[in-house]
C-alpha cells in the first residue's frame, strides 16, 4: 500500500466510526449499565407492588358495607366489621391535627420569618429535625406520662395527642419550607404598601405559601393516620363505637395488630380489609396533599 | 477611577430648585454596619417632575432612594443619619411610624413583584390595606388605566398577576403602588428587567404620571434618565478613605447636567468613560 491509500483508509475509517458500534467498549458498558438500572427499578417496586396487590386480593374480598360499619366480631363470631376502628382513627387523627396544625404553622413562621437566624430558632429546627426521625413509640410513651396517668385512663385524647408529637415536626418542616419560598421581592412589596410585618405575614405570606404547607399537613396526617406504636398504651383498643373522648379508642392500626395475630380466618380476613381501607385513607390524604400543593398561576 | 479626590471630596455643586419641593433629603451619613455606604448628599426632589439618580454602581443611588420612604429600615444593620423632611416632617423623626411613611410614599421595584393573587386584588391590595370605602372596581380601573394596562388585563381581572408578561407585571405593580394615590412614587431600577418596547412602555407611562404624583428615579440607563428626567442627581464613589462611599456629585437639570456638567467627574461619566 502506498503511503497515499492508507491516508485515504484513515480518512475512511475516521468517517465511518460516526455510526453507532454496538460492540464497542463505551457502547456495551452503557447498554450494560442501562440494564442494571432498569432491573433495580424493577426489583425495587417489587415488594411495594405485591403489597398493593396482596392488600387487593386479600383485603378487598371482605371490603363490603358490613366490614365498614359493623363492630368488631369475638372469638368464634362470623362476620363483623370494624366501623368503630374507621372513626376511632379519624377521630384521633382529627385530634392530632388540630392540635398540631396551627401550633405547627405558628413555629414555622417564626422559624421562617420572624427571627429565623436566632438561637431558639436553630436549636428548635435542629430539635424538630431530630424528632422526625423518632421511633414513634416514643411519642406514645410521652403521651402516655403525659395524658394517661394524668388522667387515669387510655382515651382518644391521648391517642390524639401522641399522633399530634409525630406530626409536629413534619408540619414545623415543611411549611417552615414552604413559607421561605415565598420571594422577598413580594415581601418587600408588600412592606412597600405599607404593611406592618403581622399585615405582610397574614396578607403575603401565608397565602402565598398555602399550598405547600397545606401539602406539609397532609402528608403529616397520612403518616399519623398509619401509625400504631403511638396508640398501643395511649388509645387502647375498644369493641364499641367511641361516645366520649375521654375512654378506650378503637383504631385501625390496632385492629390489624390485634386481628392478625388471632387463629381465626375471620378475624385475618377482617384484618385485611382493615389493611386496604388504612391504605386507601393514606392515599387519599396523599392525592389531597397533590391537589393542593399544585401552584396557583 | 476618581479622577480628581480633592474636587470628590468637597462639597457637591448646590442645587437650588425652581419649584416647590415635596420632599427635601439631607442626609448626612448611611451606614451597613460599620461600612459607611454614602456620605453627605442634599438631594431635593422636586414637585410634579422626575428626578434621576444616576451613578456607577455601587455609589448609593438605590440605597438613597430606599432611605426616602424608610425601606431601608428592614436591614437590621442600616443606620441613617441626618434628615428627610416630607410635608415638614422629618420622616426619620422619633415619632414617626415608618409603616404609616411607606402609605403615603410608594414604590416600584426592580423587578416586577406582583403578589400571587388575581390582578384585581393586586391593584386593590393597598387600597384595602388603608380601608378604603368607595367604589373598589372603579379605584381599580382607575389605576390601571393610568398604569396604562387597563385594556390588556380589563378581561382577566381573575387571572393571578404572575400570569402577565414581565413588562405587564411592572405596569400592574406601578397601577398597585398609584391606587392609594400617594403623593410620591419611588421607582428603583424599574426597566432593568425589561426588553426595550416594555421600557420604552414603562419611560412614557412615567411621563404622564408626573402630571399627578412626584417621581424619584433611579437608573443605570443614562439614556433613559435624558428621556425622562427632569432633574438628575448624580452620585460617585469615593475610594479615597479605603472604603467604597457614594456621595452626591452634582445635581441640576437634566439637560445641564448631560451637556454642561460642572463635575470633571460627572463629565467623565456622561461622556462614558467609566461606567
Amino acid at each position: 500500500m502506498s503511503d497515499a491509500e492508507l491516508t485515504a483508509t484513515a480518512e475512511e475509517s475516521e468517517l465511518t466510526s460516526l455510526n453507532r458500534q454496538i460492540f464497542e467498549r463505551r457502547a456495551l458498558k452503557s447498554g450494560l449499565l442501562t440494564t442494571l438500572t432498569w432491573i433495580a427499578a424493577i426489583l425495587a417496586s417489587v415488594p411495594l407492588f405485591s403489597v398493593i396487590y396482596m392488600l387487593l386480593v386479600q383485603g378487598g374480598a371482605r371490603l363490603d358495607l358490613e366490614a365498614l360499619t359493623a363492630l368488631p366480631p369475638a372469638g368464634f363470631e362470623m362476620g363483623g366489621g370494624f366501623g368503630n376502628a374507621i372513626v376511632g382513627t379519624l377521630v384521633m387523627v382529627g385530634i392530632a391535627a388540630i392540635t398540631s396544625v396551627p401550633l405547627g404553622i405558628l413555629a414555622a413562621i417564626y422559624l421562617a420569618i420572624l427571627d429565623p437566624s436566632s438561637k431558639i430558632a436553630s436549636l428548635s429546627r435542629f430539635l424538630a429535625k431530630v424528632l422526625t426521625g423518632m421511633p414513634s413509640i416514643l411519642a406514645g410513651v410521652f403521651a402516655y406520662a403525659a395524658v394517661v396517668l394524668l388522667m387515669g385512663t387510655y382515651s382518644a385524647w391521648a391517642g390524639g395527642i401522641a399522633l399530634a408529637v409525630l406530626m409536629l415536626p413534619t408540619v414545623v418542616l415543611t411549611a417552615e419550607e414552604a413559607l421561605k419560598m415565598v420571594p422577598q421581592r413580594m415581601k418587600d412589596a408588600a412592606f412597600g404598601m405599607g404593611c406592618t410585618r403581622s399585615q405582610v405575614i397574614r396578607k403575603v405570606v401565608l397565602p402565598t405559601g398555602l399550598p405547600g404547607v397545606l401539602t406539609g399537613v397532609m402528608l403529616a396526617v397520612a403518616g399519623a393516620a398509619g401509625e400504631s406504636a403511638p396508640l398501643l398504651f395511649t388509645a387502647l383498643f375498644s369493641n364499641y363505637y367511641i361516645s366520649e373522648l375521654a375512654e378506650p379508642t378503637a383504631s385501625l392500626s390496632i385492629l390489624i395488630y390485634n386481628f392478625s395475630g388471632m387463629p381465626f380466618d375471620n378475624q385475618i380476613e377482617l384484618a385485611w380489609a382493615a389493611s386496604l381501607v388504612l391504605v386507601l385513607i393514606v392515599l387519599v390524604f396523599n392525592i389531597l396533599a397533590r391537589l393542593f400543593g399544585q401552584p396557583k398561576v | 477611577m476618581n479622577a480628581n479626590p480633592e474636587a470628590a471630596l468637597g462639597t457637591s455643586a448646590q442645587f437650588s430648585p425652581q419649584g416647590e419641593v415635596v420632599m427635601d433629603c439631607k442626609l448626612d451619613k448611611i451606614f451597613y454596619g460599620d461600612f459607611l455606604a454614602v456620605r453627605s448628599s442634599d438631594v431635593p426632589i422636586e414637585k410634579g417632575k422626575i428626578t434621576g439618580f444616576i451613578g456607577p454602581s455601587g455609589c448609593g443611588k438605590s440605597t438613597v432612594l430606599r432611605s426616602l420612604n424608610r425601606m431601608n429600615d428592614l436591614i437590621d444593620i442600616f443606620r441613617f443619619e441626618g434628615k428627610v423632611t416630607y410635608k415638614g416632617q422629618d420622616i426619620y423623626g422619633k415619632k414617626i411610624d415608618p409603616v404609616v411613611v411607606r402609605r403615603y410614599i410608594g414604590m416600584v421595584f426592580q423587578q416586577p413583584n406582583p403578589f400571587s393573587m388575581s390582578i384585581f386584588d393586586n391593584v386593590a391590595f393597598g387600597l384595602r390595606l388603608n380601608r378604603f370605602k368607595g367604589d373598589l372596581e372603579e379605584k381599580v380601573e382607575k389605576a390601571l388605566q393610568r398604569a396604562a394596562l387597563w385594556n390588556e388585563v380589563k378581561d382577566k381581572l381573575k387571572n393571578s398577576g404572575l400570569s402577565l408578561s414581565g413588562g405587564q407585571q411592572q405596569r400592574l405593580c406601578i397601577a398597585r403602588a398609584i391606587a392609594t394615590e400617594p403623593d410620591v412614587l419611588l421607582m428603583d431600577e424599574p426597566c432593568s428587567a425589561l426588553d426595550p418596547i416594555a421600557t420604552r412602555q414603562i419611560e412614557e407611562l412615567m411621563l404622564e404620571l408626573k402630571e399627578r404624583y412626584t417621581v424619584a428615579l433611579v437608573t443605570h440607563n443614562m439614556q433613559q434618565a435624558m428621556r425622562v428626567a427632569d432633574t438628575t442627581a448624580f452620585f460617585g464613589v469615593d475610594i479615597s478613605e479605603g472604603g467604597r462611599t457614594g456621595y452626591l456629585v452634582e445635581m441640576g437639570n437634566t439637560t445641564e447636567v448631560f451637556e454642561n456638567p460642572q463635575e470633571e467627574l460627572t463629565r467623565q461619566y456622561v461622556a462614558g468613560e467609566f461606567s
